[in-house]
């Protein structure tokens, strides 16, 4: 009886390994319906980049700064713009959600999974945060173990039903409350000319003109203005940990900052192939160099972390490096947004 | 950042056993994925959160021992929790979670109550009750 359950429930999942969760389960649950889209270009459709820093957002009594949209806004942008229908659930007990995981899953589909980091043990225990927007796929099961794709880790693994359950039903900010995603719906020729000139022009808008402090090139400046003060406004043990934390979210995986400046550039120079355009090939050249200097504040921001050693003149200049960031990447997307697309 | 510039910085908290992707440029200036074993001021980051949890629950641990709160604290820091998240796990107002801090009314918290917390910290309830 186990062996036929076996043999229903195991379909062939192809796992690619991404940088970041969200473009990745994208690519590989649309290669899975036959739909090749890169993780890049999963990214730039779905207008992933961003920054974003919100001293009131604690985690932890540390202000948070984001480099991405918010959690599920690539993928909602992309099978938007992708004409993907996606069938998307949360339950209200932990019971309900495993049971219709698995009635999908008989049905041979794979399912995108929204769950806590914490609390999946295949993770390097370093990693496992508190951290809910974590995404992976389900694509059978073994027994009563899930097969799991996690766009971040090398190949495929298993998980146990019990820690699946605690993953999708973490407590917390924001809940995931069992959110599964699948698609019903995929188109088998899609044109990415029009969704790729969507979302170039949302990131655009998005990095410059919310009229808000926090966000985009503003959000950068901002950041920039208060990290210079941390030492005299918090003190010089917790101005160590901001500064931590600012290097984590820009470094850390699935959130990567300077990483999703190289994965955008990528996503540019694909861009510049499918549209035939040479200005974003060197647009995308320009952000690689501003991903560089990105790289270049969290390897300074890094030392400044292990000396411990609080000197105003290191969070200033850390400060202008940052005003840097900003500078360059205002210039950029000034550009992106007057090429004729 | 180019293909041989990707950072191969191990350290032991990825216990050989976990590389990340990038994208980073190739001779001919093409983006290509490329792994990456980590990077020293990530890890440094990562580093200085992990002293600072384990700072913070010591220091629980001393207050437990001393009898100045209950070891709900300590065991707070030690999953990474803080007040709203262990709030919410175990479906009470933050307040009350405040309240079950102090070890007088710790004592007095009736079984069900002690097995929610032990719930949500994954231990027995005569862990909860006896830090080690």
């Amino acid at each position: 009886m186990d062996e036929v359950l076996e043999v229903m429930s195991d379909i062939q999942f192809n796992h690619e390994q991404t940088a970041h969760c969200e473009s990745g389960v994208i690519s590989n649950i649309f290669r899975h319906y036959g739909l090749h889209i890169s993780e890049p270009m999963a990214f730039g459709i779905g207008a992933g980049i961003f920054f974003g820093h919100l001293p009131f957002v604690k985690v932890n009594g540390v202000p948070g700064t984001t480099y991405r949209v918010v959690p599920g806004a690539i993928f909602k942008r992309v099978c938007k713009r992708l004409g993907v229908k996606m069938e998307s659930q949360t339950f209200s007990s932990p019971e309900k959600g495993m049971e219709a995981l698995d009635r999908v899953l008989e049905t041979g589909r794979p399912v995108g999974l929204l769950s806590s980091v914490y609390y999946l043990p295949y993770f390097p225990p370093a990693y496992r945060f508190h951290f809910n927007a974590h995404n992976l796929v389900a694509f059978g099961k073994d027994g009563d173990n899930y097969r799991i794709s996690d766009p971040i880790m090398e190949t495929v693994t298993e998980i146990d039903p019990k820690s699946l359950a605690e993953a999708r039903f973490a407590k917390g900010f924001p809940a995931p409350k069992g959110k599964m995603y699948y698609p019903v719906e995929v188109p088998k020729k899609v044109s990415f000319e029009q969704p790729i000139r969507e979302g170039i022009k949302q990131a655009c808008s998005d990095m410059l003109n919310i009229p808000l402090p926090f966000f985009g090139v503003k959000g950068m400046r901002f950041l920039a203005k208060r990290l210079k003060h941390y030492p005299e406004k918090v003190g010089d043990r917790k101005a160590v940990l901001y500064l931590g934390n600012i290097i984590r979210m820009q470094e850390e995986i699935g959130t990567g900052g300077a990483g999703f400046r190289f994965m955008y550039a990528a996503f540019l120079q694909e861009a510049a192939g499918i549209l035939k355009r040479e200005e974003l090939s060197a647009l995308s050249a320009e952000l690689t160099k501003i991903g560089d200097t990105w790289r270049n504040f969290a390897f300074n921001a890094g030392r400044v972390c292990k000396s411990r050693s609080v000197n105003n003149v290191s969070y200033t200049e850390l400060s202008e490096m940052l005003m840097q960031c900003a500078a360059e990447e205002e210039v950029l997307f000034r550009k992106l947004s007057k090429v004729k697309l | 950042m180019k293909k041989e510039e990707v950072p191969q910085d191990g350290n032991n908290m990825h216990e050989g056993t976990f590389k990340q992707l990038f994208y980073a440029t190739d001779n001919a200036g093409q983006y290509v994925p490329v792994t990456s074993v980590g990077w020293e001021p990530e890890n440094v980051a990562m580093q200085q959160a992990w002293e600072e949890i384990n700072e913070r629950v010591e220091k629980a641990r001393a207050q437990v021992v001393a009898g100045e709160v209950s070891p709900i604290v300590y065991y707070m820091e030690k999953t990474i929790m803080d007040l709203p998240l262990l709030a919410s796990y175990v479906g009470k107002f933050q307040w009350q979670v405040k309240r079950h801090m102090k070890p007088a009314v710790f004592n007095k918290l009736s079984d069900k109550m002690l097995y929610k917390y032990a719930a949500a910290f994954k231990i027995s309830v005569q862990e909860l009750k006896n830090i080690k």
